[in-house]
Formats: C-alpha cells, sequence, structure tokens
C-alpha cells in the first residue's frame, strides 16, 4: 500500500483540524474495512487519522429512554450492552450476525456507517467502476452482481451497502451526529447514505472532512419486539443476499406498530417505509406480511444474476415478521 | 461381513506389523493407533518454521505484477512510478531480467518437469497467455514497498482476441482418446442404442463451476543464492521434483539445488507443480544476488497457481423396471489452458461403479484462454462423482427403488468396464454398515416428507470412490546402539500427518516405542520421494520404509544374537547399522522410474485398485429463504488398512469439509468477458466456515487390501468424491427439486 503520515490525536477538535487541513486525509476507525481497501489499493489516503484514542467510547442512556452510542464504541461492546439487547434485540442481533467475533471486536460504530459496497468490480481495479473512477463505466452490470441492488440502483451503479448494524438502524431512526471545524450538525441515518444516481462515487451525506462523533437511538418501544434475519451463502463470515429488521406491535391481532428496514438490497441500508404503511392497522396476518413486501418491493429491479432477491426479500420479510409475531424479539 | 472400525472407539484395534520374531520387543505396536502428529507441537507452538519465516540477513522482498488481459502481447512498462518508491531495488521484466530456461518436456529421466504449472518463461517473454499472467517482478527491502511499487507498475498492451467463455466453447470441444493414467474415454457394448430400449432411463446434464484450493498457507518462497548453489524453503508438495525442476531452469546442476520445505500449510494438489511465484523468486534473488522471499498475495494465489475445471457432464442410465442397470453413459467436457492444464478425468468413477453391460465414457476438452488448471484433491472424481451418483438417485426415484437397494442391485464382481478384477471390493459392507449407523430404515423415500419444526428436512447417500497409485520412494533407516531409529526420506508433509505415520510404521517393524523413531522429511537433500499427491505418498513411502527395515534387520541378525536389535548392535560393539531403498544416482533415479512403471504395467492388467466408500448425509432446507445447512454426515470408508486412526479421520473428515464447499458454496467467479477471476478472496469465495459443518462422523473397515504394502489404499482424496452428490440427493429428498448445478445455492432451491 501507499505509505502514509499517521497520527493519533486525542481530542476531537485536533482530528477535525487535521483532516480539513488535508484534503487527502481519512480517519481510521477499527480498519477493519478501510485498511483492507488501502492494501487493495482503492483507498489511498496520504494521512491516516486515527480516531480510536478519542473520547468517543461511551453508551449513555437519553432522558427520553434513547441511547447515546459513541462512534468509537467497538461492535461488540455495543452488541453485548444491556440496554441495547434490551431495548432494540434487532441492532444486537444485525451486528452478531455480520463479519467474526475477531472483526467485531476492532470495528467501530462510525465506520461501519461507512463501510463500503462489496461489489466485486469496485474491489478490483482492472475492472470499469463508477463508484472508483467516475465516468468509467459499471462492469457489474452485464458480469457478476449477486450481491448487486434490487432497489434504488441506477444505470451508473449496482452496488449494495454491506452493513448489518445500519440495516437496524435505519429502523430504528438512528440519528447520526458528526463534527468538523464548521461545528457540530446531526444527520437523519434515513438521509446518511445516498443512493446512485449520476454520482455514485458520492456514498453518504457527509463531508470529507467531517467526522462521526455519535449515533443516537430515539425511544422506540415497538423495538423491544424485534430480530434480525440475515439470509447469506454460508452459515457465517458472508455478506447478506438480504437481511431484514423487523419490530412489530400487535394489539388484539392488528398491527399497531412496525418497524422495517432491508440490508444487501440496494446503496443504502432501505427503511421499508412503505410496508410499515401498509402493516399498521392491517390484521398481524401471514397474507398482511405478504402485502406490504409486495407494496414494498413493487419498484424492485432484478438483473440476471440477481432478480432471485426480490423473491427472496418478499421470502424473508414474511419470514421475519411471522417469527416476530410467534415467538416474539430476540437479541 | 466386515466388523467396521469406529474412529472414537479405538480399543479393538490392534494391528500387527511383520514384528522382529527372533528378537522379542516390549514395544506396544503403534500402527492403528490414534497417535498425535509428531509435528503438533511445533506447530501448537509456534516453532514450526514455514517457507515465508525464515530469516536471513540482507533479505529482500518480491511482489508480482499481474496482466489485466486475457491474450497479447506486453508493448512496454513505464515503470518509474514504481522505481521512485523508497526501498525498491529492481523491477525486473522480459527487458531485463536474468536468464531462465523454457521448461523441457517430461521424460522417465526427467520426472521434475511433469510438474510444470504452465510451460510459459516469464520474464523471458512478452507474450501474454491469461488474464493475471506475472509480467514484472519488484524486488525491494521491504515487502510493503515491493507490493506498493508493483501497483503502480504500468504495462502497455496489444491484445489479441480470446476465448474466455467456457460455457460457450462447449460445440468446440475436442474428444481426449485418454491415456493408461487416465482412461478419460472408453466404451463396452452399444449404450446409447441400450439407453433408448431401456424401459426406465434418465438422461440429465450436469454442470460444476471452476475451483480454487485455497491452502491456508498462501504460496512462499524464499530463495538464496550462493554462487551457483541454491537454496529454496518453499511451500512444495515435493522437494525432489522441484529441486530438479529448478536445476533446468536455472542451468545448474542438481546437486547445486537444495529444497527445503519440512512445514506446508495445505495445499490440495494446488502446491504440486511449480508455479510462477517459485521460479520468479529464484530468479530475483540471481538478478538482485540477495536472499528473496515472496509470499503471493491471496489474490496472487488465484491469478497464477491453477485450479479445478469447470465441467460439463451428461449421465444417461438405462434400467429394467426391477433396477438392473442396463445401460450407463457419462460424458464430459472440462477446460484446459491454451498452453497447458491437467485434464480433468470426470469420467474417471464411471467405469469401476456399476454393473451395466453398456457403458459409454466420452471425456472432451476446450482450450481456453485460462491460467492452465491444476490437481486439485480427487481430480476428476470429485466432479465426476457428483453427477454419476446424483443420477443414480434420480434413476432410483425413477424406479421407485431405496438408492442403497439400486446401487447393491448393480454392484459389480468385477470392474466393469474392461471386466478385471478388483484387488479388493467391500463397498456393500459400507454401505450396510452406514444404513444402520444413520438410521437410514427411518427415512421416508416421499420427497417434502420429513420436517423438524419448519425445517424441511432430507438424507441422502452417495458413493465414494477413488483410485490406488504407488510411486517408487528412497528410504533409508538407521537403527543405533542406543534403540533410536532415524528414518530419512524426502516425504512431504503438508500438515497431514505423513511423517507420524511412517514413524509409526518404523516403530513396529524394528521393535522400538515411537518416541526412539525420528523421521527426517522435507529436504531434497534427503533420499528421493515423490511427493504428497494422488493419494499415494503414505502408500509408496511405507513399501519403501518396510522393505529398508527388513533390510536393516537382516543386517543386524547377522551380526549376532541379542533380545533385541539394538542388543546385538551393542553386543557387536557397533554404533549404528543403516540401510536403504532405492538409489540416489542418476541411473539408480531412472532404474527406478522403468521399475515403477513396469510394476504399474503389470499390475494394471491385473487388478483395479481403488478405495471406495459410502457418504450419507442429512440437510435442513428452510422453506422461506431456501437457506441449506448440513445437519448430519457419516462417511464409511474402505480404505484398507489404516494406521493412524487420528489422522486418517482427519483426513477423510476434511475431504467431506472440502465436499461440503464443493456443493453449497464454492466457485471460483471468472467473468467470461476478461477471462479474470472476479472472486480472488477468501470473503468472496465461499469456503465453508465451522458454522457449516456439522458433527462428521468417520469410520473405516480396516481391512487391509492383499495386494497392496501394508494393505494400504490411500485416503487423501477419497472424502471430498461422492460428497457433492450425498447433499444434491438430500436436497432433492427435503425439498422435491433436483439441482444439477453446482453449487446449490438458496436461490436454486427457492
Amino acid at each position: 500500500m501507499r505509505s502514509f503520515a499517521y497520527v493519533r490525536p486525542d481530542d476531537v477538535a485536533a482530528a477535525v483540524r487535521t483532516v480539513a487541513a488535508q484534503p487527502d486525509a481519512k480517519f481510521l476507525g477499527g480498519g477493519t474495512n478501510l485498511v483492507d481497501l488501502m492494501r487493495e489499493g482503492i483507498e489511498r489516503p496520504a494521512t491516516v487519522v486515527d480516531v480510536t484514542g478519542l473520547p468517543l467510547e461511551e453508551i449513555e442512556e437519553l432522558p427520553d429512554g434513547g441511547l447515546r452510542i459513541g462512534a468509537g464504541v467497538r461492535n461488540s461492546r455495543l452488541a453485548g450492552h444491556r440496554l441495547v439487547r434490551s431495548r432494540y434485540p434487532m441492532l444486537a442481533q444485525a451486528i452478531l450476525s455480520g463479519a467474526s467475533a475477531q472483526l467485531r471486536n476492532m470495528a467501530t460504530v462510525g465506520g461501519n456507517l461507512l463501510q463500503r459496497t462489496r461489489c466485486l468490480y469496485f474491489y478490483d481495479d482492472a475492472a470499469a467502476c463508477n463508484k472508483r473512477e467516475p465516468g468509467a463505466g459499471c462492469a457489474a452490470r452485464d458480469g457478476f452482481h449477486r450481491s448487486g441492488a434490487i432497489l434504488g440502483a441506477s444505470p451508473t451503479c449496482i452496488a449494495a451497502h454491506p452493513s448489518d448494524m445500519c440495516v437496524a438502524l435505519a429502523a430504528l431512526d438512528a440519528v447520526v451526529e458528526v463534527e468538523s471545524v464548521r461545528g457540530v450538525r446531526r444527520i437523519p441515518l434515513a438521509g446518511f447514505h445516498r443512493l446512485p444516481g449520476d454520482t455514485p462515487h458520492i456514498e453518504t451525506e457527509l463531508a470529507a472532512d467531517e467526522l462521526i462523533t455519535a449515533v443516537e437511538l430515539p425511544a422506540v418501544p415497538v423495538a423491544a419486539n424485534s430480530r434480525y434475519r440475515k439470509v447469506r451463502d454460508r452459515a457465517s463470515y458472508a455478506f447478506a443476499l438480504v437481511s431484514v429488521a423487523a419490530a412489530l406491535d400487535v394489539r388484539d391481532g392488528a398491527v399497531t406498530g412496525a418497524r422495517l428496514a432491508l440490508g444487501g438490497v440496494a446503496a443504502k441500508p432501505w427503511r421499508a417505509s412503505k410496508a410499515e404503511q401498509a402493516l399498521l392497522g392491517a390484521p398481524a396476518t401471514e397474507e398482511s406480511f405478504r402485502h406490504a413486501a409486495e407494496v414494498e418491493l413493487a419498484s424492485a429491479e432484478g438483473l440476471p444474476g440477481n432478480a432471485f432477491k426480490i423473491d427472496l426479500a418478499r421470502r424473508t420479510i414474511v419470514a421475519t415478521l411471522r417469527q416476530v409475531l410467534t415467538e416474539g424479539g430476540a437479541a | 461381513m466386515t466388523v467396521p472400525h469406529d474412529a472414537e472407539n479405538h480399543s479393538r484395534l490392534m494391528t500387527q506389523v511383520e514384528s522382529p520374531s527372533k528378537p522379542q520387543t516390549a514395544a506396544e505396536p503403534v500402527v492403528g493407533k490414534p497417535i498425535d502428529r509428531l509435528d503438533g507441537r511445533a506447530k501448537t507452538s509456534g516453532q514450526a518454521r514455514f517457507a515465508a519465516e525464515h530469516p536471513y540477513p540482507d533479505l529482500a522482498y518480491a511482489a508480482l505484477v499481474h496482466a489485466t488481459i486475457a491474450r497479447g502481447r506486453v508493448t512496454g512498462f513505464d515503470v518509474a512510478g514504481a522505481a521512485a518508491v523508497p526501498g525498491v531495488l529492481t523491477v525486473l521484466t522480459h527487458e531485463n531480467a536474468p536468464p531462465m530456461e523454457p521448461p523441457p518436456r517430461p521424460t522417465l529421466a526427467n520426472m521434475g518437469m511433469i510438474l510444470t504449472g504452465a510451460p510459459v518463461n516469464y520474464l523471458h517473454t512478452d507474450e501474454v497467455h491469461w488474464n493475471g499472467q506475472p509480467v514484472a517482478v519488484v524486488v525491494a527491502e521491504t515487502l510493503e514497498a515491493a507490493r506498493e511499487a508493483a501497483a503502480l507498475v504500468e504495462v502497455a498492451y496489444q491484445e489479441s482476441p480470446a476465448t474466455t467463455d467456457f460455457a460457450a466453447q462447449e460445440e468446440h470441444a475436442v474428444l481426449l482418446k485418454g491415456n493408461p493414467f487416465q482412461p478419460g474415454t472408453a466404451k463396452k457394448g452399444d449404450a446409447e442404442a441400450a439407453l433408448k430400449a431401456a424401459p426406465v432411463s434418465v438422461d440429465l446434464r450436469f454442470t460444476t463451476p471452476p475451483l480454487n484450493h485455497n491452502a491456508i498457507e498462501p504460496h512462499a518462497t524464499t530463495a538464496v543464492w550462493d554462487g551457483d548453489r541454491l537454496t529454496v524453503h518453499e511451500a512444495t508438495q515435493g522437494t525432489t521434483f522441484l529441486r530438479t525442476h529448478l536445476a533446468a531452469r536455472f542451468s545448474v546442476p542438481v546437486e547445486s539445488v537444495r529444497v527445503i520445505a519440512p512445514h506446508v500449510g495445505g495445499a490440495f494438489g494446488g502446491k504440486g507443480p511449480v508455479w510462477a511465484g517459485t521460479l520468479l523468486t529464484v530468479l530475483a534473488a540471481r538478478a538482485t544476488r540477495r536472499p528473496v522471499r515472496m509470499m503471493l498475495t491471496r489474490e496472487g494465489v488465484y491469478r497464477t497457481v491453477g485450479g479445478r475445471s469447470p465441467s460439463i457432464q451428461r449421465i444417461a442410465l438405462g434400467a429394467t423396471a426391477d433396477g438392473e442397470m442396463t445401460s450407463l453413459i457419462h460424458t464430459g467436457v472440462t477446460s484446459i489452458g491454451r498452453v497447458g492444464g491437467l485434464p480433468e478425468g470426470v469420467t474417471a468413477p464411471s467405469g469401476h461403479l456399476y454393473a451395466a453391460p453398456n457403458i459409454l465414457l466420452r471425456h472432451s476438452q476446450v482450450e481456453l484462454d485460462w491460467l492452465p488448471n491444476t490437481f486439485m484433491r480427487a481430480p476428476g472424481e470429485a466432479p465426476g462423482s457428483f453427477a454419476l451418483e446424483a443420477a443414480v438417485d434420480e434413476l432410483a426415484y425413477e424406479l421407485g427403488m431405496d438408492p442403497i437397494a439400486l446401487r447393491m442391485r448393480n454392484e459389480p464382481e468385477t470392474n466393469p468396464i474392461d471386466g478385471k478384477a478388483f484387488s479388493h471390493r467391500l463397498l456393500r459392507e459400507t454401505y450396510a454398515y452406514g444404513a444402520q449407523r444413520f438410521g437410514w430404515a427411518d427415512r421416508t423415500p416421499e420427497p417434502g416428507s420429513m420436517r423438524d419444526g419448519r425445517w424441511l428436512v432430507g438424507m441422502g447417500v452417495a458413493t465414494a470412490h477413488h483410485g490406488t497409485n504407488r510411486f517408487t520412494a528412497n528410504v533409508t533407516v538407521r537403527l543405533s546402539a542406543d534403540g533410536s531409529v532415524l528414518v530419512r526420506c524426502a516425504l512431504q508433509e503438508v500438515g497431514v500427518g505423513a511423517a507420524t505415520v511412517q514413524a509409526q510404521i518404523a516403530a513396529d517393524a524394528l521393535g522400538v516405542p515411537l518416541d526412539a523413531v525420528r523421521v527426517e522429511h522435507g529436504d531434497s537433500t534427503l533420499p528421493a520421494a515423490p511427493g504428497a499427491g494422488a493419494s499415494a505418498q503414505t502408500v509408496s513411502v511405507s513399501a519403501s520404509l518396510l522393505a529398508a527395515c527388513d533390510k536393516l534387520k537382516r543386517k543386524v541378525r547377522a551380526l549376532g544374537e541379542g533380545a533385541s536389535y539394538a542388543e546385538i548392535l551393542q553386543r557387536a560393539g557397533r554404533d549404528h547399522v543403516e540401510a536403504a531403498v532405492g538409489s540416489e544416482t542418476r541411473l539408480g533415479a531412472l532404474a527406478g522410474q522403468a521399475k515403477f512403471m513396469a510394476r504399474f504395467l503389470r499390475d494394471q492388467r491385473r487388478w483395479v485398485k481403488a478405495a471406495s466408500g459410502a457418504q450419507f448425509c442429512e440437510v435442513r432446507v428452510d422453506p422461506d429463504t431456501g437457506e441449506i445447512r448440513v445437519s448430519r454426515w457419516l462417511g464409511v470408508f474402505d480404505v484398507g488398512r489404516v494406521i493412524n486412526a487420528k489422522t486418517a479421520t482427519s483426513q477423510l473428515r476434511g475431504g467431506i469439509v472440502m465436499g461440503i464447499g464443493m456443493a453449497l458454496s464454492e466457485e471460483t467467479l471468472v467473468d467470461p468477458r476478461t477471462g479474470r477471476i472476479m472472486n480472488p478472496s477468501l470473503a468472496e469465495y465461499h469456503v465453508p466456515v465451522h458454522a457449516d459443518i456439522p458433527p462428521i462422523d468417520i469410520h473405516y473397515l480396516d481391512e487391509p487390501d492383499p495386494t497392496m504394502p501394508l494393505g494400504l489404499l490411500g485416503l487423501g482424496e477419497i472424502g471430498v468424491t461422492g460428497t457433492a452428490a450425498a447433499i444434491a440427493n438430500a436436497i432433492y429428498h427435503a425439498t422435491g427439486k433436483r439441482v444439477h448445478d453446482l453449487p446449490i445455492t438458496l436461490d436454486k432451491v427457492l
């Protein structure tokens, strides 16, 4: 990999100042994705600003019953946190379904939000990729695209976002707090990641010099009854073909609250708002679940190598909602 | 019926190897026992050094630059960016590399050349033969500098039209005639006519994808020149052939080359041939006059080390209404690199398994501008047994017969394709015992009829089969007056316990305790050995070792009498006595090869020798998502005698794990537009993880083959055979869906 300068500041102000002063600098969290990409030559920062020494490792309960999670909190610690397990089981399950124990021990919350796609052509610099090199073309569309998006893709890019954690965060209306030399701002997770459009190389709303400092979860009572289901090509250590984060509140046989988000299907964690709308007030039955899934997936488009994911997403949504209904939540 | 040996219960196993009859011995026989690997402690404590772990003062590091076109010529390099990286010593290309000879064709006198991975004289040609071929090497003071600089080398090409789409080439496949080692094309009777006439038949098409070995240790070389003397630490399956290969390529006497490889982190065939990384490390060391180390990146392994060919296979079976097989047709199309590779003999199992009076085997091949494919665990038999054994299951359902009953109905008395005698065949026994132990009788045959909660449950079986091979090996044995034994042989330990089993054999043969035996191995200065491959190493080396021990005992007995051989030496005032089998001279090696060929041909006229077995599996399929989980496994094998119950079980189990990967998840994705491998990493090429593997119950019959030394049949590869078919058959039983294309991913059963 390219030789780079390494700094490890101990306060946020110094970290954001360093990156603001050097456009070729990158923040480094656990390094579980960035270092790989640097080894592959896909990322080539001149300076790496290690943010794991910053005081961003707290998990605090908020007055309204929500949680504030420091961006430096390691994935495994978040998944094991008592309040996460009891109030947001889908989040704990999502994290534990990703990567391996070793990687989860290293990976940070902030870094997880910024994971880059696993599209095979993005990883191979001999291949055409609009995300890596704007205007170069997309070799994935007529190539291997099993991992590719079925929702929100564009002619320029069909890459999918690989995170599990973010799928749960999308369902939970998380808010991302970011800081730069210009100050602090808050970005709802739903709008944090972007669809590719004509600019697939711009993946988030985060400016190059902005540092994620925290993720806040509001109180979401329905989330206590939630699950995350990940479907993939082997039992562990593989990215999702399709994943579903689902929470359900049912009274007198009718759905009174629902949260639903999908992973592995789009360039962003996909909040299934249309399905949620369809579920609200409907009888809590397999038929309603199927209808809700179909409403959400009405705009889905597949290519030869990934069209099966439309059916798979429908089936996984129904199966996960059924499981929440019959077996309750689980972390 | 033979009582099978339970691998988890060793109490009843007491194997006798020819013990000294005169001098009595107190040592307990250890052959057959579950002995811990002798290298276990060194490996678990980090003491074992692998090829890229040898420090040398002034060591430099090398990295490869891979072509990004499938076929054409290099028209120029821009190495300015690479040369500017601090620490870079040189960028070697075909414009400036020191001499290296092209690989000569293999002859009886020069068997080292049989292991030419690809007959390309790297860095001595501007031609590109596959997407990923090394076209330059960077040598630098650090690994990081070498790899960074390699990424900065700019290569200009002139592309030629390339053939890179396997499936599209099927119609252009050329029929292979086969050879004595690999008779891929053969016939008996009129199988097509018999198929047409058969009251019950199936006629099916199967495909299997390209696969890669994925040994945990990537290929690695440390090369050191001292004048014209060369020392190489290498991740290889055999030091003897590698030594002769390197001597020929670098124009130095064989005696000037030493290859050292006591520990290798897995191989599976991929470290049998000599590939670019090895040659270019030696070349880089010569160019820089420094010791050079190159450990390939995982991507580098995919781009420079051949894997398994894909296949398209047709199996057609005809039978009478009561299940007598009347016709068996197995045709296969596989690929080979335009510049070389190994014919993947997928039709191999079909000549041996069913007593059909009409058999037709046809193996054809297409040439692609791909990296030459090579040996991968059970070449031919692994993909071939998938197609054959899945088709037999379909025929059983067409007939309304139990699939085991159908197999037993057609179990042959002699080798079906040519009528030769089996030296040994206990397939009936493996099925009978396996069915009982697995609870086959509890299976309700109707697809989809078994459930566990929401999971669909299915049970499947398939036959495992692998031919037995034996090569020549040289061995010396020394017995010292203190009772210690030294076995010296360039056998190769690729992580399976190969040296441990030889220590067991020597201990029993000489009547000494196991810890008195030391085995020196993995070094080309030792007596020549064929290397770890073809399930033949243990068979080959043990034969020579037993002969050497016999020779040694005769020598010792001639010295006098005593309670033990060691005591005879003491009384005779001798420090040690040594015996050797095989000759290290060129003439001796030639004589050895000639002897081998003579025995091979004589044996082949008389016998068909093979290990076989029955694979039983249970799968669960999620009816919502199509996720497939293997939940239970039993393999019952007839592999002749077993020397080490523990390492044998591990080998068989490892083969099954590999077969599970082949069945459900493994696939090398070669982009048909470019011939480029798109998933050259363990993140995207899905080998099974622990969570994919159920407890695997292994049993073997432990019945010696009467025609083989010690009764061994070889067991390195058989575990992978039949595995994918057993899974496919179980998936059908669970879901009612027949999937003919590997890997059986969840989308194929939705």
